[in-house]
This record gives C-alpha cells, sequence and structure tokens, in this order.
C-alpha cells in the first residue's frame, strides 16, 4: 500500500474472528495448548453464541479497517442455544449481500464451522482468512480511517500492539533460578 | 401495520450526493415491525454509507438516530436540533412519517431536505417470519362483515364487490398463479361459517368518495383537539 508520502508500506492484514464460547473460542484454546502456531494477524472476538452476531458488528469490523472478518461457530445440531448457529449463518450471509452491494469483495467475510476439539482447523482457518486477506488486498477504507484520525490513532490498522511484557516468565525464571541456587 | 420496502442503496447514495453531513432517521413503529426502518436497518444503512463513501473517498459524515414514531411531531421535535445540524435527512420511514418529517424541519432557520429511504407498499399482515402480505386498502367503507373477514377490495385483483369473476381458477387469480382468489377464499370462509347465504347478496355500486376518490381524507375529533 502506498501512503501520502509515497513509500510503500508493507501490507500486514487485519483479520477479526467472533468465536462461539463453546466451540471456536474453545478450539482456538486448544490450538495454543497443542503449541500450533497461528497466523498471529487474528483478533479473536469472543461471544457467548455465533447467533449474537449481528450484520451491524460485521459491517462495523469492516468500518473500523478490518481486511477480513469470519464468524466460527458450531457444527450443524451441535449449537449450545438449538439454533444460533443456523442464524448466524444467515446474518454472514445476508452481511456478503450488503458488502457486495457497496463495491467491497464478499470473500472479505466468511462463515466457519470449527467444534471445540478441532484445534489444528481453527489454526488453518485463520491462515486461511488471512492468506485471502492479504490476496484481496487491503480494506480501501484503511487509508481514509488514518486521515480521519489526523494520521495518529487509538486504532490505527497498520500498528502493531506491543508484546506484553514477559514480567510473568521472568518471575518463573527467577523463581526456577532460586531452585537451581538450592540445588 | 403500514409495510415498506427499503430503496436500491444506489438510489440512496445518489440522494445523497454531495452532501457532506447526512442523518439517517429510523421509527419505532409499522417499519421496525416489518424490518425496515427501525433501529437495527438505520445502523445497517448509516454503516454501509459510510464504508461506501469512505471507500470512494469522498468526505461524508453520516449519523442515525431513531424516534418512536415519525408520524407524530411530539416524537420528531427532540430531533430537531441533530437535523439543523446536518444537510440531510433520509427517513426510513412510511411516506407519512418522512412528510411529517418534512414538515417538521421547514421551520427550521436553514432549510433541510428530507427524503425517503423507503418505498412503502401496502397496510399489510405478518404471515410468517419474513413473509407480509396486503390486507387493507383503507377505502373507508368496510364490509368485512358481509364477507366473513377477507377483504374483497385488498384481496381480489380487481376489487370487485360481487365476485368472483371468470379469472378465477382452481382457487387461483389470473394475474399469477401464486395468487390466491379473493373471492374463491371468501366464499371458503362463508361456507364454514354456515353463511354462504351471503354470496347472493348484491351488493350494489360503491360510493368510493370514501376511499381516495374522496381527495385527501382527514379525521377529525373535536373533543380530543386542544
Amino acid at each position: 500500500m502506498k501512503s501520502d508520502m509515497g513509500a510503500i508500506e508493507p501490507y500486514e492484514p487485519k483479520v477479526v474472528a467472533f468465536c462461539c464460547r463453546y466451540c471456536a473460542y474453545t478450539a482456538a484454546d486448544l490450538t495454543g495448548s497443542l503449541r500450533l502456531e497461528y497466523a498471529p494477524n487474528v483478533r479473536v472476538v469472543h461471544v457467548l453464541c455465533s447467533g449474537r452476531i449481528d450484520a451491524v458488528f460485521l459491517l462495523k469490523a469492516f468500518e473500523d479497517g478490518a481486511d477480513a472478518v469470519y464468524v466460527a461457530g458450531c457444527n450443524l445440531g451441535d449449537c449450545h442455544f438449538q439454533q444460533g448457529n443456523l442464524s448466524a449463518i444467515r446474518t454472514v450471509a445476508y452481511a456478503k449481500h450488503l458488502l457486495a452491494e457497496i463495491g467491497l469483495e464478499p470473500e472479505r467475510l466468511e462463515f466457519f464451522h470449527i467444534a471445540a476439539s478441532e484445534g489444528p482447523l481453527f489454526a488453518r482457518r485463520a491462515d486461511e482468512m488471512t492468506e485471502r486477506a492479504r490476496r484481496l488486498g487491503p480494506n480501501p477504507l484503511r487509508k481514509t480511517i488514518k486521515q480521519r484520525a489526523g494520521g495518529k490513532l487509538a486504532r490505527d490498522p497498520d500498528a502493531h500492539p506491543p508484546l506484553p511484557e514477559a514480567k510473568l516468565g521472568r518471575l518463573i525464571r527467577h523463581a526456577e533460578r532460586v531452585e537451581e541456587l538450592k540445588t | 401495520m403500514i409495510v415498506g420496502d427499503l430503496k436500491p442503496i444506489e438510489e440512496i447514495e445518489a440522494s445523497i450526493r454531495g452532501r457532506s453531513r447526512v442523518l439517517i432517521l429510523g421509527c419505532r413503529g409499522c417499519v421496525t415491525v416489518c424490518n425496515t426502518g427501525g433501529e437495527k436497518e438505520v445502523a445497517v444503512l448509516a454503516s454501509q454509507l459510510r464504508i461506501a463513501s469512505q471507500a470512494r473517498h469522498e468526505h461524508r459524515e453520516i449519523c442515525d438516530a431513531t424516534i418512536e414514531r415519525q408520524c407524530d411531531f411530539e416524537y420528531i421535535e427532540p430531533v430537531l436540533l441533530q437535523i439543523e445540524d446536518v444537510d440531510m435527512v433520509v427517513s426510513l420511514a412510511c411516506g407519512a412519517g418522512v412528510q411529517q418529517v418534512a414538515e417538521a424541519t421547514a421551520g427550521l432557520q436553514r432549510p433541510v431536505q428530507v427524503v425517503p429511504g423507503i418505498n412503502t407498499t401496502f397496510l399489510g399482515a405478518a404471515l410468517e417470519q419474513g413473509v407480509w402480505a396486503e390486507r387493507c386498502q383503507g377505502c373507508g367503507d368496510c364490509v368485512l362483515e358481509i364477507t366473513g373477514g377477507i377483504c374483497p377490495i385488498a384481496r381480489c385483483s380487481k376489487s370487485l364487490l360481487n365476485g368472483p369473476c371468470g379469472g378465477s381458477s382452481g382457487g387461483k387469480c389470473e394475474i399469477d398463479p401464486e395468487v390466491d382468489c379473493g373471492w374463491q377464499l371468501i366464499h371458503d370462509r362463508l361456507n364454514a361459517l354456515g353463511k354462504l347465504e351471503n354470496m347472493s347478496r348484491v351488493l350494489p355500486a360503491r360510493d368510493w368518495s370514501t376511499s381516495r376518490d374522496g381527495g385527501p381524507r382527514k379525521r377529525v375529533v373535536e373533543e380530543l383537539r386542544t
């Protein structure tokens, strides 16, 4: 992507994943426990059921500069609330149509079924969506979002959040050293 | 309730072209019930228009608000301040609401144009989730008592008072095999009610002046006026 200064800024997609607590969110946990690596571009939003998703949420994500958005819900027949995933499928289909109406690629939005036991699938879907966002290029709104906020902003879609300080890790390492000293 | 359809987004975009501050105004009345112009639909349309404007690098501020009823001045008054701040209002209410808001804003120091965001279609009822059908035409002289609770004006394609016509076949109307013949429905209902004799009653030519033919209608209740 070209910035106003003419320099090429590296494009690192931002992907928002709305994950159902009973399946995909648990699968994300499992992915971590399995030490599987997946694209760090994915930002997970925890929802109590994919049925909670409203078309407005999905549009808002794009409005705020997301390059791709997906909703991950339970397999058919597995919804904790009977039909939440079915309603989410309909909402996503509707939102895809809303995006197409205003000239944004509907492929930027997707629905996936990810069961709680499918950690590897969660990682695969995260990679797949990030790859898709990379192929489709940046959300055309990115530039205007930055301009609107005068260059620096709380939600800069191109900025990467700083890594959390590994305080706990240091403490643990310190504790281990104490153990070593004891022996 | 009054049923409406959202206008195509291109049409709404064309009407707001060149305006930098636009208010999308929803209504919590009928159009909320038929999922056309309630709070959610307003939020979706506002978001869509914001994305579309930004993608084209057009500087446009789009805000939204939803009021109890757009067909009552008392509910419009609280948003007048917000309306004074914008260049244009896109109303997602029925035609009555759009006109009422336009009238309320006519008195503002700076005139603000009010445009419709939906096409008002009919007076109808919900058949199931997501399906609405026309049930009344507001003709001003109800005959439902004679026709077993099925309106020949709204349900018969020709609004016949003494039907059915020759176009009724197999219970369907000749205009479309999907459309029920209103008079077949009336016949079946009267039969079930044991009032089939109503079918042989000849309704005289009616005075349509109670309907649109009498010009714009008005209802005045003196006891309620202040």
